[in-house]
C-alpha cells in the first residue's frame, strides 16, 4: 500500500507538472475532435499522432501522456456521433447508439451527452483506482484465463445478448449469423487457409471491426437520411437545453457501478476489448431491469446509454492493466500505446513500475487527470455539441459521408475499404428496410470471431479432446452464470405470474 | 486527419533541420500487421534509424491482415511506383512467397530495399517449467510429440510452425503428430505461455529482451548459428545441445516494383549511410536484433538465395509439391 501511494506520489508530481499537465488538456481535446470524427476512433487517433509526438522530442513520458489523453478523448469523442447522428466511431459505441440516437431523436440530446459522460466519467475513475489497487495481481489472473475460459465467456457474452432480442427472433438469429458469416471471411489464422474471399487480395486480411460498423451503421444511416429527404419526411430535430440532473445520476448509481466492474474485468482480459464489456453491460443491465423496463431498452431508456459507457471506458482503463504489468496490449490501442514504450526504448513489463517508475506512474496519475479534464472539457460543449443537430440535413448528411470516408482511408489508404463501406452500407440500408436489427450483426461479428478462434486453440491445446471446455472451475461457473442470465427471467415471470394468480 | 499530418509534418519540419535526402518527401513505412508485433519493431528501427538520413522521423502505418497479402498485393496493383513508402518483410513473409500464400506474386515482382537486421528463432517455457533444457525438453517431444503443447503466434505452415516441425523432424518426430497452436501474434502467445495453456512458445530472440530480466521465462536453446553476445550470452544455441537446426529471420523492407531506379537507389543509398553509423547500430541492438546489414543489389541476392533454400524447406515439410 505505502509502495502504491509513494507512487502515485511520484506520478502525480509528474502528472501535474504544468507542461504535462497542458498536454494531457490538449490531448483529450484533440481526442474529443478525433473521436467524433466517423470513422476515427482511438487506435488511428494515436497511431496517427505517435510519430508527431516522437517528432517535437517530448521526454517519454510527456508523450506518452499526450497519446494517452488522445486515447481517452477519442473514446469520448466516439459517442457524440453515435448519440447524435446514430453513425458510431468504432466497434465499441454501437451499444451506445441503441438508448442514445433516440433519446437525441426525443429532443434529449443534451441530456443523453451529459449523462454519457457523468457514466464515461465514473466508469474510467473506477477502473483507474482498481488498477492502481490490484493491477499486478489481476495481471497475473488475467493471463491464467486458458482459450477454453474465452469460450466460455463469449458463451456468456452471446446468452447475455439473448435480451437483445428486438420485436422478432428470427430476425435478431438472423442477424447474428449474418455477422458470424462477416466473421469467417478472410485467412483462416489456425491453418492459413482463405475462407470466403474468391481471390481478393484485400479480402485475405478478413473485414475490419471499423469498416463493420462504419459501413453496416454509419453508411445505411446515412442512405436512409437522403431516402427521408428524397421522400419529403425528414423531421427537423427539436433543439434542446435538456441536461442531466444530479437525481438521474443517483438513481443510476448502481447502473453505473455495476457496469464499471463488469467492463474493468472484461478488459483486464487479453484480447477481450471495450465492445465486449459494453454489450456484456448492455445485456446485463436489460436482464436486470425486470420484464416492464426492459421493453423500454432501445427506445431512449437512460439505463442502456449509462451501461454500455460505464462499462466501455472501464474497460479502456482495464485493458491498459495487461500492457503496463506484463507488457502484453490488452487492445488495439494499448498494441499501439505499447508500441510508443518502445519507440522511446521504454521496455513495458513487470519490472516497469520499479524501473521508470516517473514513465508508469506518471501514465496512471495522467489517467486520472485525464477523466476529470474530460469531465471538464465535455460538460459545457455539451449544449455546443447539440446545436450539431441544427446543421440543416442537407449539409450534415453529405459532411458526415465525406469524414466517413476520410477515416477508412486513413486507416490503411487502401481504396478497397471505400467500396467496402459503400457496399455494406447498402447492405444495412436494405436490412433496416426489411427490420432487421443491426446490433446483433455487429455482435455476432464481434463475439463470432473471438468465440471461433478461442475454441479452435482450445481443441488444439487438447489434441480434440471437448472436455477441455468443462474441465475448470472458471469455465463452468460463466456456463452457469450463461444458463442463469437466460432463465432466470423466465422463472422470475413465471414465479410472479403464479403468485399474482394465487392472490 | 490529412489537416493534423499536415499540421504534424509542419511541426516537425520546422523543428528540425534540413533534411540531408531531400528526395525522399513523407517518407512511410508501412507494418504490414497489428501493432506491436515484428513488423512494427522492423519500422521502428527504420522510423529512428533512419532520422538523421532523412531529417524526420518516418511515419510508420499498420496494413494488418492476411499474413502481409494485404500489403503484399497492394503494393504490386495500387501502390507499385510508390516512391515514398517501404514495407516491411521478414523471412516468413518469404516463406509464404515460397508457399504461394501471396497469390500470383513473387520474389520478382517487388524491389527489395534493405535490411533492418536480423533475429533468431527461440525455443521458450516458462521459468517454471520442468524443462531444464533442449535435451530433455525434445526427449519428451520426440518420443510422444502430442505430449508436449506448442503455440506460436503464427498458423501451421508459417515459420513459427516451421521451427518446431524442424526441431521435431531433426528429433526424428513427426510434425503431423505435433499439438500446435496458432495465436494471432507473438503477444497473445506469450500470455499463454505465462497463463499455462501452451508448454512451449516457438518465438524470437529480439521479442525477449525485456522479458529475460524479469524472469518469468526460459530461453532453452537459440536457433542461430553461434552464440549471440550482450544479455543473451548465457543461452546455449539448438547445435550446442546436439539438434542441428536453425532459423534465421532476417528482417528489411520492400517497394513496388515500379518504383523508379533514381527513388530506389535514394532509399538505398539511406540505409547504406545509416548502416555506417554507430547510431544504426544501437537503434539495431537496442531493439533485440542482430546486424545484418544488406542493401540494394546485395540485398536482392540474398533473397534469390533464401527462396530457393526456403522452397526446398517447404517441399520437405510438404507445404508445396
Amino acid at each position: 500500500m505505502d509502495a502504491i501511494l509513494s507512487g502515485l506520489a511520484t506520478g502525480f508530481s509528474v502528472a501535474l507538472d504544468p507542461f504535462n499537465l497542458m498536454l494531457v488538456l490538449v490531448g483529450c481535446f484533440l481526442g474529443t475532435l478525433i473521436g467524433a470524427l466517423p470513422g476515427l476512433g482511438p487506435i488511428n487517433g494515436v497511431a496517427n499522432l505517435l510519430p508527431i509526438a516522437y517528432g517535437l522530442k517530448f521526454p517519454p513520458e510527456s508523450a506518452l501522456i499526450l497519446l494517452a489523453g488522445i486515447y481517452y478523448g477519442a473514446e469520448y469523442g466516439g459517442r457524440i456521433s453515435s448519440i447524435l447522428l446514430n453513425v458510431p466511431g468504432d466497434a465499441s459505441a454501437v451499444m451506445t447508439t441503441l438508448d442514445g440516437h433516440p433519446m437525441a431523436l426525443r429532443g434529449e440530446a443534451g441530456k443523453a451527452l451529459s449523462t454519457f459522460a457523468v457514466a464515461s466519467f465514473i466508469g474510467g475513475t473506477i477502473a483507474v483506482v482498481l488498477m492502481t489497487l490490484f493491477g499486478p495481481l489481476l495481471a497475473s489472473v488475467a493471463v491464467g484465463f486458458s482459450p477454453a475460459n474465452y469460450v466460455a465467456l463469449m458463451v456468456f457474452a452471446f446468452a447475455s445478448l439473448a435480451s437483445l432480442v428486438g420485436k422478432s427472433t428470427v430476425k435478431t438469429l438472423l442477424g447474428a449469423l449474418i455477422g458470424l458469416m462477416l466473421a469467417t471471411i478472410g485467412i483462416d489464422a489456425n491453418t492459413g487457409v482463405p475462407r470466403y474471399t474468391f481471390g481478393i487480395p484485400d479480402l485475405l486480411a478478413g473485414i475490419d471491426f471499423l469498416i463493420v460498423v462504419v459501413g453496416l451503421f454509419g453508411m445505411a444511416e446515412l442512405i436512409h437520411l437522403v431516402e427521408q429527404q428524397v421522400k419529403g419526411t425528414l423531421k427537423s430535430l427539436p433543439v434542446d437545453k435538456s441536461f442531466v440532473q444530479v437525481s438521474d445520476i443517483i438513481k443510476l448509481r448502481w447502473t453505473i457501478l455495476r457496469s464499471s466492474f463488469i467492463g474493468f474485468i472484461i478488459g483486464v482480459l487479453p484480447g477481450t476489448g471495450a465492445s465486449v464489456a459494453s454489450a456484456v453491460a448492455y445485456g446485463t443491465e436489460k436482464r436486470l431491469a425486470g420484464p416492464e423496463e426492459a421493453k423500454s431498452f432501445g427506445t431512449g431508456n437512460i439505463r442502456g446509454l449509462a451501461a454500455p459507457e460505464a462499462a466501455n471506458n472501464a474497460a479502456a482503463g482495464g485493458a491498459m492493466v495487461p500492457m503496463l504489468t506484463l507488457g502484453i496490449p490488452g487492445s488495439g490501442t494499448t498494441a499501439i500505446l505499447l508500441g510508443a514504450l518502445l519507440m522511446f526504448n521504454v521496455q513495458p513489463g513487470p519490472l516497469l513500475f520499479t524501473q521508470k517508475p516517473e514513465i508508469a506512474w506518471g501514465l496512471v496519475a495522467s489517467m486520472y487527470i485525464g477523466n476529470v479534464a474530460l469531465l471538464v472539457i465535455n460538460l459545457p460543449l455539451v449544449g455546443l455539441f447539440a446545436r450539431l443537430l441544427t446543421i440543416p440535413q442537407h449539409y450534415l448528411t453529405p459532411l458526415i459521408a465525406i469524414l466517413a470516408f476520410i477515416g477508412i482511408y486513413t486507416i490503411v489508404g487502401n481504396p478497397h475499404d471505400l467500396f467496402l463501406i459503400t457496399a455494406l452500407g447498402i447492405f444495412g440500408w436494405f436490412l433496416r428496410k426489411l427490420e432487421f436489427s443491426l446490433a446483433p450483426v455487429i455482435l455476432g461479428f464481434v463475439l463470432g470471431s473471438l468465440f471461433e478462434n478461442n475454441l479452435r486453440q482450445a481443441l488444439s491445446i487438447s489434441g480434440g479432446d471437448w472436455a477441455i471446455l468443462t474441465e475448470d472451475g472458471t469455465s463452468i461457473v460463466l456456463y452457469i452464470l450463461a444458463f442463469a442470465v437466460v432463465f432466470a427471467p423466465i422463472w422470475l415471470s413465471r414465479r410472479a405470474r403464479r403468485a399474482a394468480a394465487a392472490q | 486527419m490529412t489537416f493534423i499530418r499536415f499540421c504534424g509534418a509542419f511541426a516537425v519540419a520546422a523543428t528540425l533541420a534540413m533534411p540531408a535526402f531531400a528526395e525522399i518527401t513523407r517518407p512511410e513505412c508501412v507494418a504490414p500487421a497489428n501493432p506491436g508485433g515484428g513488423f512494427d519493431l522492423t519500422c521502428r528501427i527504420a522510423q529512428t534509424g533512419l532520422e538523421p538520413q532523412l531529417g524526420t522521423a518516418m511515419e510508420v502505418n499498420f496494413m494488418p491482415g492476411g499474413i502481409c497479402a494485404v500489403a503484399y498485393s497492394l503494393f504490386n496493383t495500387t501502390r507499385t511506383d510508390d516512391a515514398s513508402a517501404i514495407v516491411a518483410f521478414s523471412t516468413g513473409s518469404l516463406l509464404n512467397i515460397a508457399t504461394g500464400k501471396y497469390g500470383e506474386f513473387d520474389e520478382n515482382d517487388v524491389r527489395w530495399v534493405a535490411t533492418a537486421g536480423a533475429d533468431f528463432g527461440a525455443v521458450i517455457v516458462r521459468a517454471d517449467s520442468p524443462y531444464q533444457d533442449l535435451s530433455a525438453l525434445m526427449a519428451d517431444f520426440s518420443k510422444d510429440p502430442a505430449s508436449v503443447v506448442v503455440g506460436a503466434g503464427g498458423s501451421v505452415g508459417s515459420q513459427d510452425w516451421m521451427k518446431a516441425a524442424l526441431l521435431l523432424r531433426g528429433a526424428g518426430g513427426d510434425p503431423k503428430a505435433m499439438r500446435y497452436v496458432a495465436f494471432d501474434g507473438g503477444g497473445d502467445a506469450i500470455a499463454a505461455l505465462l497463463g499455462g495453456s501452451i508448454g512451449v512458445y516457438t518465438g524470437d530472440m529480439g521479442e525477449m529482451t525485456p522479458h529475460l530480466e524479469a524472469g518469468t521465462m526460459r530461453v532453452l536453446a537459440s536457433m542461430s548459428p553461434e552464440r549471440l553476445d550482450g544479455v543473451f550470452a548465457d543461452i546455449p544455441t539448438a547445435k550446442e545441445q546436439g539438434f542441428d537446426v536453425e532459423w534465421t529471420i532476417m528482417r528489411g523492407f520492400y517497394m513496388g516494383g515500379s518504383v523508379s531506379d533514381e527513388d530506389y537507389n535514394a532509399w538505398v543509398s539511406a540505409f547504406e549511410a545509416a548502416y555506417a553509423t554507430p547510431e544504426f547500430a544501437a537503434v539495431q541492438t537496442g531493439k533485440g536484433l542482430l546486424p545484418l546489414n544488406l542493401a540494394g543489389d546485395k540485398l536482392t541476392a540474398a533473397i534469390a538465395t533464401n527462396m530457393e533454400l526456403l522452397r526446398t524447406i517447404a517441399r520437405d515439410a510438404g507445404l508445396i509439391n
